[in-house]
Formats: C-alpha cells, sequence, structure tokens
C-alpha cells in the first residue's frame, strides 16, 4: 500500500516538475497519434461520406468489412505493419521502421476505419433527412457528400476525437513497429508497460495520470463541441 | 420573367403508376397541366399527393407510364422545390438561400445579390446572418421559398407547404406564394386544407387512393364537385 502512495507522490512531482523525459514522451505520443488523426481524417471521412451517399457494387462488402475493422486488435495491426516494412517486406525499401513514421502508419490505419464507420452514421442520418431538398436542388453525389460532410462538421469533429482517443490509448502497434527506442519511439502507452515490468512505478504512473487526463480532456472537448454547436446552429 | 426561350408546359402525365413496396400508390394518372394558372392537388392524407407531386418533380421515378415537359421527357430544368419540413443547412440563412444558387452554377458575387434580394421579398432580410436551423418553423418556411424564389423558376412545386408551421406563420406563407405566382411562376401544391385551396388555388386535382378523381377549375370544384369522393371530401372537411 505504502508503495503505491509513495508512487503517486512520486509520479505528482513528475509531473508538477514538467520532468523532460516526462515532457519528451507525452510530446512525441501526441505528435504521432495527431498526426494518425490527420491521415485517417482523410481517407475516413471521404469513404464514410461516399458509403452514405453513393449506391455502388461492393458497397455492402465493404461496410461489412470497415465495421469488422474497427474492433481489430493493435498487436495483429502492429503485426502487419511489421511484415510491410521490415527490410524483407514490401515497403522495406523506405527504412522507416522503428521510427514515429512506423507509429503513424500503424496508427493511422487502426483508426481508419473507427472514423469511416463512424462519418458514415453520421453522413447517413444527414442524408436521410436531406437527401430530397439537395436532389431538388440538383445536387449529385459528389456534391451532396460534400455538403454534408461541411454540414456535419461538428459531429465529424468528434468522431475524430474518438479516432485520436484510441490512437493515444493503443499500445500494441506502437510497441511493434516503434520498438519502444528510449528517447527515439518510445511513447506513453509503451513507457507504462515497460517501467512498470521493470519496476519503475512512478515514471509508469505519472504517464498514466497524463494518458488519463488527456482522454478525458478529449471528451469533455467532444461534449462541449456537440453543446455549443447545436446551440449555434442547431 | 423573361422565360420566353424555355417552354416547359404542358406538364403531361401518360398512364402514371408508381408502387413501392408491392403497395400501389398512384395508379393510371393521367393529366395535362398548363402553365399560368395555380394548381392545387387535393385529398385526405394517404391519397398519394406527395408521392405524385415527386414524381412530377422527377425525385421519384414512375414504375410504369411517362412524364413529359413540353412533349419531351427530360426533366425540365427550371422547377424548385418546397418540402412540409424545411430543411435547413447548419449555416446562415443568407448561406441557405445562396446554396441553391451555388448548384444552379451562379457566380458568388451575383447569388449573394440574389439570394440577399429573394430575403428581402419574404421579409427576412433582417436576419440574413442568423443561423437558420435556430428560426421558427414558418421563418424557416419562408427561407425554403427564398431559396426556390432566388432561383427564378418557371415551376414551383409546394407539399403540404403550411402543414407543420403555425396559423400566423401559414398566413405568411400564403402571401409569399400568392406574390411568387403573380411573378409568372407556375405553383402547384398539394395541401389537404380546404380553405387554404380556395385561397390559392386556380384549378383543382382530387385525388383519391391514387387516382385522379376530378380535374376542374376551382371555381367549379367548390360550386359543387362532380365526384362522389370529392362531395364527402368537403362533407367530411368541413366544419
Amino acid at each position: 500500500m505504502n508503495t503505491l502512495i509513495d508512487s503517486f507522490y512520486a509520479a505528482v512531482g513528475l509531473i508538477a516538475a514538467g520532468e523532460s523525459r516526462l515532457a519528451g514522451i507525452v510530446l512525441l505520443s501526441l505528435r504521432v497519434s495527431l498526426s494518425a488523426v490527420g491521415i485517417a481524417a482523410l481517407f475516413g471521412l471521404p469513404l464514410g461520406a461516399l458509403l452514405a451517399v453513393g449506391r455502388f457494387p461492393g458497397r455492402q462488402v465493404l461496410l461489412v468489412v470497415i465495421d469488422g475493422f474497427m474492433g481489430l486488435p493493435s498487436v495483429v495491426v502492429g503485426l502487419l505493419v511489421y511484415l510491410l516494412l521490415s527490410r524483407a517486406g514490401p515497403l522495406g525499401p523506405l527504412g522507416i521502421l522503428f521510427t514515429p513514421a512506423a507509429m503513424i502508419v500503424a496508427q493511422t490505419i487502426l483508426i481508419t476505419p473507427l472514423i469511416a464507420a463512424l462519418a458514415r452514421q453520421i453522413v447517413a442520418d444527414a442524408w436521410a433527412e436531406y437527401h430530397e431538398q439537395l436532389r431538388s436542388l440538383g445536387a449529385g453525389p459528389w456534391r451532396a457528400s460534400l455538403t454534408l460532410l461541411w454540414d456535419t462538421r461538428f459531429s465529424l469533429f468528434t468522431a475524430l476525437l474518438a479516432g485520436f482517443g484510441r490512437a493515444a490509448a493503443e499500445v500494441g502497434a506502437v510497441m511493434i513497429v516503434g520498438g519502444n527506442i528510449d528517447g527515439v519511439t518510445r511513447v506513453m502507452t509503451t513507457t507504462i508497460a515497460l517501467e512498470t515490468s521493470k519496476g519503475d512505478l512512478p515514471l509508469a504512473l505519472a504517464l498514466g495520470l497524463v494518458l488519463i487526463a488527456l482522454i478525458m480532456a478529449v471528451n469533455i472537448a467532444a461534449h462541449l463541441t456537440r453543446h455549443w454547436a447545436i446551440r449555434r446552429y442547431g | 420573367m423573361m422565360n420566353g426561350e424555355r417552354k416547359v408546359f404542358p406538364l403531361e402525365l401518360a398512364d402514371v403508376c408508381f408502387a413501392s413496396g408491392g403497395q400501389r400508390i398512384i395508379e393510371n394518372v393521367s393529366l395535362a397541366i398548363d402553365g399560368g394558372v395555380r394548381t392545387v392537388i387535393l385529398g385526405a392524407n394517404g391519397a398519394g399527393k406527395s408521392v405524385l407531386m415527386r414524381l412530377m418533380h422527377g425525385l421519384l421515378t414512375p414504375t410504369s407510364g411517362e412524364i413529359r415537359w413540353c412533349g419531351r421527357s427530360e426533366r425540365a430544368a427550371a422547377q424548385a422545390m418546397v418540402f412540409q419540413r424545411p430543411i435547413m443547412l447548419r449555416t446562415t440563412v443568407i448561406g441557405n438561400v445562396a446554396y441553391g444558387l451555388k448548384l444552379a452554377g451562379v457566380g458568388k458575387e451575383e447569388r449573394l445579390a440574389r439570394a440577399a434580394a429573394a430575403l428581402d421579398r419574404v421579409g427576412l432580410a433582417h436576419i440574413a446572418k442568423r443561423p437558420a436551423r435556430v428560426l421558427s418553423g414558418g421563418e424557416q418556411q419562408r427561407v425554403a421559398l427564398a431559396r426556390a424564389w432566388a432561383l427564378e423558376p418557371l415551376v414551383l412545386f409546394l407539399d403540404e407547404p403550411t402543414a407543420s408551421i403555425d396559423p400566423g406563420g401559414a398566413q405568411k406563407v400564403e402571401r409569399i406564394i400568392g406574390k411568387i405566382a403573380a411573378g409568372g411562376c407556375k405553383i402547384v401544391m398539394t395541401t389537404h386544407n380546404l380553405g387554404q385551396a380556395r385561397r390559392l388555388a386556380d384549378e383543382i386535382i382530387f385525388l383519391h387512393r391514387g387516382r385522379v378523381a376530378e380535374y376542374s377549375p376551382a371555381s367549379v370544384f367548390f360550386a359543387g364537385p362532380r365526384s362522389p369522393e370529392a362531395v364527402s371530401f368537403m362533407k367530411g372537411e368541413l366544419p
């Protein structure tokens, strides 16, 4: 019990002091996960809109695949990206295995299906409401998709936050493709795993607290965005 | 409005049927609707008024039969529709009106000018910058009318435009419809409200269970409908 309390005080001390190793790890986590969200949004949002508005052969299959991939275990994604990026793999010549770039790739693959699936649901609801009006005004599928993506921007923002939450909290994929190299690819979750097994509980706990605070902040941001948007735009 | 080169009338329906999910909603409707007069499609709820209007506007495709605009089977471009529940995008009032013009390919400066003018005509110029979705139902419907009017259509379809707004708002909406018609735009409107039909119709299409029971000038129809379905509808509706 004492260990726990001592570790907790030590952890708070580390955070309060803004210890540089801790700060570096937190910043790398943010950089990797935010980049992944940005890239996943670039693919996931249009894909979601296309699935909501478009009717094309293979759509049903794609829907099932994306829903399935939403629950993909992160270690499996890590393994697949590892195989792609390893020296003998098809993307081996890029030489990005065990770098933050590889971690961004892995997290992007991990959360793109989640963002696409959430976007599809959000855009499909709006399409059900708007489709007659938009078609009456002469909007084709592309135009309608763009309009709906813009019109649901606040809901889509919360979908992106959900993606960020999943990326920042996962450990398996970044562990495998990043290698957990001190000062290079060590992020919050991998450090927690490593330091706990080494017995350095204060650092692990400090990162755990930061991670919890971050996830809470993301959820509060999502909540506030929704409220503000409803008040402002209806 | 200067529409001499764009002739679209008559709007002809030839033996049009529409079925959905095994249910026959519109059955063998044949009509020839001319421009210049305000046409009201009257009938009880579930008579198929909204579906018939969507077929005319091109939002639905007939299961069988044909729809022609001035003898041509392609959809006439110069038409707009206002729905029972106004659909507002999450942007400003003027943004909603300008959006229709944007889709019509009107350049930015012109569309803002035309949107502002249309808002002025429906009496909403003072709230042009407000977000559209927080307005009352009646105001939203006037924005929807401005959005349609700004397009300067030759035909305006209105599907129960006052059914989901309060009486004060409905009165304003009716006045705007009158002004749009006075500008030379053909009005085709559905309603189940007899009083509204009396106020706005030049001619009545009376629909009963997906069939046209009667198509007459409004003065003839209200003096004494010839079809038994219309007679019993008028009895039921009158206080």
